[in-house]
């Protein structure tokens, strides 16, 4: 499989007050098109960085990082945001939900960038919402749902617009382990019947088993 | 959903805070319209002035009279059309808190000066029939419950002695802006008394009314009046209506200006009300705002988002403000005697400056938060804890 994502020589830094801290110190890997990768390591390792930088969130201070052949790094902010808007699904582990909108209000507030028609955006949300199993809770406003429900209606806005990778921080840290297990179970069914590219940041050894590769990231280094 | 929709949730999404602010800006707007109602119908006066009237009085002080005798002569000045005169009666009907304007004008010309009185021909015809008839305007007859026929009794002060006029006319003012609140008889008959009672004091106007042909004549008209009557007894004092209305309210321009200044003031308040709100509401959804941008919304949408929530916000405070001035303004012209503010109504300016200045305050109250959310980048909005 060609390679969907390519980290070369991509270094980072944070300014805390006058202090400069270095996250990333010149990583390189990549990630071949419907890989399920897993990254994992200590807290402050500059995994969820990683994720930022892939994601097009954050931007390195060297080194280049080709998605789907696009050298993001190289982007402005505007062309930075339509990218995203196209090509990445982003799953966080608060779920990130809008309090104000119901489910279905939720996953269709990226369909609302594209020139998709209402009709059509109804289809794509109501498939997405039929993927992660909530389609009688489309109604439903996130307080009224569980933090699994919830996350999957994170994960139902996250592929809405069929993304060309999807990016997951901590996925499962929010939630019990039988919800944790149904959002895994759903992350994997997504890269295997859809052949979505998935980079997931875990702390949690039985969710980084559902990855096919699992890479370690530790004082800023792959390993 | 659209855009517009996510607005109005965020807008509704504190109820009270939101109520509270629309509450305190439709205050304010209130506040707003009814000062600048105040301030209009101070100048209302000024405004119903007519560019083809010009006033000449004597040039030591609009107290000291004129002689009739000089109205035949400014008559024959080129381009004069009609010159008409009127002297300040004074006087007290009931008691000395019944004010309004009495006049003792000249019967044949007055209507002819003042063509904005309206006056039915029959009523006319009485009035001009009978010498110590009287014509009074609509909101006075209102105010007072004059009726046609009406006799009013008044002790003079100025010109001493017991008064009676009849009334026969009453005058329906062409529009809003024109006081309904005077009161004019026949200077025919004041002078009578005066010719009998004191002599000295006869012949005498308080000053003449020139209509003329054309307003653009009105400085050079004015000159030659006042040159005309250079170096007498009574030197004159020409000056367009506007001017002689103005310089009667000179004396209280640092009043109406403070009330200008409060006015305005007021929209500061309103900005300060606002933007607190949306400096709150931003700084909570800080985390929200990461999340749209991650998702793909540009800076654009953020703009569109909280600016169009705070003017959606200001729209409503301003549109309820609006509403309640009516009421406001209608209940102090029912409390106030008219002949405080003659001409007293919301004027349409006073609408479009207080809608206008509340939805520019919506828009500059955003200011602030639109700045804080597109320099806030995603990673550190997505860290923050509200």
């Amino acid at each position: 499989m060609p390679a969907i994502i390519e980290v070369q020589n991509v270094s980072k830094s944070y300014w805390r007050d006058s202090f400069e801290v270095p996250v990333l110190n010149g990583i390189t890997f990549s990630v071949p098109e419907g890989e399920f990768l897993g990254l994992m390591g200590p807290s402050g390792s500059g995994k969820t960085t990683v994720l930022n930088l892939i994601a097009g969130i954050d931007k390195p201070n060297g080194g280049s990082i080709t998605v789907a052949e696009t050298n993001i790094a190289a982007l402005s902010e505007s062309q930075l945001a339509k990218w995203r808007s196209t090509h990445v699904g982003f799953i966080f582990q608060f779920y990130n939900l809008l309090p104000v909108l119901t489910a279905y209000e939720n996953v269709e507030l990226p369909l609302l960038l594209t020139s998709l028609s209402k009709t059509d955006r109804r289809k794509h949300v109501e498939a997405a919402l039929s993927v992660v199993g909530l389609s009688d809770r489309m109604d439903h406003y996130p307080k009224q749902l569980s933090g699994g429900q919830e996350q999957r209606v994170a994960i139902a806005r996250a592929i809405a617009t069929d993304p060309t990778i999807l990016v997951a921080d901590e996925p499962t840290g929010d939630l019990d382990k039988n919800s944790a297990e149904e959002i895994l179970t759903l992350l994997e069914r997504l890269n295997k019947e859809f052949k979505k590219t998935i980079v997931m940041v875990t702390h949690d050894p039985r969710a980084a088993e559902r990855a096919h590769v699992v890479r370690h990231l530790d004082k800023g280094e792959l390993k | 959903m659209k855009v517009l929709k996510l607005m109005l949730k965020n807008a509704l999404r504190h109820k009270l805070r939101t109520t509270l602010t629309i509450l305190g800006i439709a205050i304010a707007v209130v506040a707003f319209g009814f000062l600048r109602t105040v301030v209009t119908a101070w100048y209302a006066g000024v405004e119903a002035s007519a560019a083809n009237r010009l006033v000449t009085r004597n040039s030591v002080s609009f107290i000291f009279p004129l002689p009739y005798s000089y109205r035949d002569r400014i008559a024959r000045i080129p381009g004069v059309e009609t010159v008409s005169f009127a002297s300040w009666f004074g006087g007290v009907y009931i008691d000395k808190n019944q004010f309004f304007a009495r006049m003792a004008v000249d019967a044949q010309t007055i209507l002819d000066a003042y063509p904005e009185f309206r006056v039915p021909p029959d009523q006319l015809e009485a009035f001009l029939k009978e010498r110590n008839a009287c014509i009074v305007g609509a909101d006075l007859a209102r105010q007072y419950g004059f009726k046609l026929g009406d006799v009013i009794p008044m002790d003079g002060d100025i010109y001493p002695g017991k008064w009676e006029f009849v009334v026969r006319a009453i005058y329906q003012p062409r529009d809003e802006k024109i006081d309904g609140t005077q009161f004019f008889f026949h200077w025919t008959y004041l002078d009578e008394r005066m010719k009998a009672n004191t002599p000295a004091r006869a012949g005498e106007v308080g000053w003449y009314i020139i209509k003329i042909a054309d307003p653009v004549d009105a400085a050079s008209i004015s000159s030659q009046i006042d040159e005309m009557f250079a170096n007498s007894r009574a030197e004159t004092k020409t000056e367009t209506e506007a001017a002689f209305q103005q310089s009667f309210i000179q004396g209280t321009s640092l009043i109406i200006n403070l009330f200008n200044f409060i006015s305005f003031v007021i929209i500061g308040i309103i900005m300060l009300v606002l933007g607190n709100t949306m400096i709150m509401s931003a700084r909570e959804r800080t985390k929200e705002y990461a999340v749209l941008k991650t998702l793909g919304f540009s800076a654009k949408h953020l703009v569109g988002l909280i600016a169009g929530e705070s003017v959606i916000i200001s729209a409503l405070a301003g549109g309820l403000g609006l509403l309640l001035t009516y009421p406001v303004v209608g209940a102090f012209s029912l409390v106030v005697p008219k002949s405080w503010f003659p001409v007293f109504y919301i004027e349409p300016s006073t609408i479009v400056l207080a809608g206008t200045a509340a939805l520019a305050v919506g828009i500059a109250a955003s200011f602030f938060p639109i700045q804080r959310a597109l320099r806030t980048s995603i990673v550190d909005g997505l860290r923050f804890v509200g």
